[in-house]
């Protein structure tokens, strides 16, 4: 089973000009999302997307953005929502966690990093402010389920961190 | 194995989720603090989610034309064959982690082996859900804990809670005939595996909590084969009034 995208060339940059509805700075393919893109005869685009979390109220969203933005470029789109293999923050590109840090998100560190840190074991997450590691778990759930809330005892801003999924 | 047979199956499974994940969704803006309330509703969104991967395989499944709208939203209260543990109320926080708690180390157990079912859609199912699982279950045991080896106050509500909630536990590992008939085409778990670790698992963390462990040798079972306690009615109206009301709405 790869684990691979498999993105038409031609789709691409269509594809990459989506953005994540809750982290706009973030494209669904930087985020990992879209796990493959096929152009079928008749112009017809298919892509197929898996969701983050189960319950990711986004998914409707992004499914719906990328059938408009491949309309737009005289595709017949076709979406389909896959499950398997399942989503996991090593999908996500070195240009998202630039993006996501950026924009005042931390992202998302190795799985032993991120198991110390989770636990409130070790201090490990970099405040995306002031880059400083004396940071604390203040709760493993944050803004979504796929963050956690963190506060920076130097700089003393609270901020997000994305979870590791492995 | 007939298609029947798999979505009483997953009925089995998915109603658990549906029904936990309504009920943690009541202390959305009620939890008792900020944090506590945003996990409990992220947690709740991650269940329902994962109901509704379930669901659409159902209405896949089905011979009737349905859509997972109508699984989730149009049965009958004997037609949902989730466990009484997950249908008891939000009494006080003990109650909602306790009830947390029991039902997260044997969601995990149960995915842990669904992940080697015979059946595509279970592994997928499995192996996304296990992640957010996990997450879970530190949460609720992390939280029981706390309140074992906390207060005064909070060890004995916990405690209560745990007396109450106790004689619900059993009946996550009762197998009903069609549980059985799917287990043995190798598409679902044989739960009675699990009883043993379940146990050990849970007897250890509360120790840790400094909790007892009850004594009971009673314990209660129904919702499985559709037979609810007077809970059930109340989520189900509070569930379903607004399909209801407006046929044809999408969740």
């Amino acid at each position: 089973m790869t684990q691979e995208a498999d993105i038409a060339t031609e789709l691409y940059t269509i594809l990459k000009s989506v953005p994540d509805p809750e982290i706009p700075v973030l494209s669904i393919i930087d985020l990992g999302v879209v796990r493959s893109a096929t152009v079928l005869p008749n112009q017809v685009a298919k892509v197929e997307i898996t969701p983050t979390y189960s319950g990711c109220p986004a998914m409707d969203v992004i499914g719906d953005d990328i059938k408009t933005e491949l309309a737009k470029h005289g595709y017949k789109p076709e979406v389909k929502l896959i499950l398997s293999p399942a989503w996991t923050t090593d999908w996500m590109t070195d240009e998202g966690k630039k993006a996501l840090k950026d924009y005042g998100i931390a992202p998302p560190m190795d799985a032993t990093s991120d198991k110390d840190a989770l636990l409130g074991n070790k201090r490990v997450i970099p405040c995306p402010q002031c880059e400083s590691k004396n940071t604390r778990l203040v709760s493993q759930f944050a803004s979504t389920a796929c963050k956690a809330m963190f506060k920076c005892e130097d700089c003393e801003e609270t901020f997000d961190y994305f979870k590791c999924l492995i | 194995m007939t298609n029947e047979n798999l979505i009483q199956y997953i009925y089995g499974i998915a109603d658990n989720s549906l029904i936990l994940g309504q009920r943690i969704s009541e202390l959305c803006g009620h939890g008792p603090t900020l944090e506590t309330d945003i996990a409990m509703t992220n947690m709740a969104l991650d269940l329902l989610g994962q109901t509704r991967s379930y669901y659409q395989y159902v209405a896949e499944l089905s011979p009737k034309d349905i859509t997972e709208d109508d699984v989730a939203f149009l049965r009958t209260e004997r037609e949902y064959k989730n466990v009484l543990l997950v249908e008891q109320p939000n009494t006080d926080f003990a109650y909602v982690i306790v009830r947390q708690y029991f039902f997260d180390v044997f969601h995990f157990m149960l995915l842990k082996e669904l992940e080697n079912s015979k059946n595509v859609n279970f592994q997928a199912i499995a192996k996304k859900s296990l992640k957010e699982v996990s997450y879970h279950k530190r949460f609720s045991g992390d939280w029981l804990k706390r309140l074992g080896d906390g207060t005064e106050e909070s060890k004995q509500k916990a405690q209560q809670a745990i007396d109450d909630l106790w004689v619900y536990t059993d009946e996550l590992f009762h197998m009903t005939d069609n549980d059985k008939a799917v287990s043995k085409a190798g598409y679902g778990v044989d739960t009675t595996n699990l009883k043993d670790s379940y146990y050990a698992a849970i007897t250890s963390l509360l120790k840790e909590a400094t909790l007892d462990i009850p004594d009971t040798k009673y314990f209660q079972k129904g919702g499985k084969n559709g037979i609810h306690t007077e809970h059930m009615g109340f989520i189900l109206s509070d569930m379903q009034y607004m399909q209801r009301t407006y046929p044809g709405m999408k969740w």
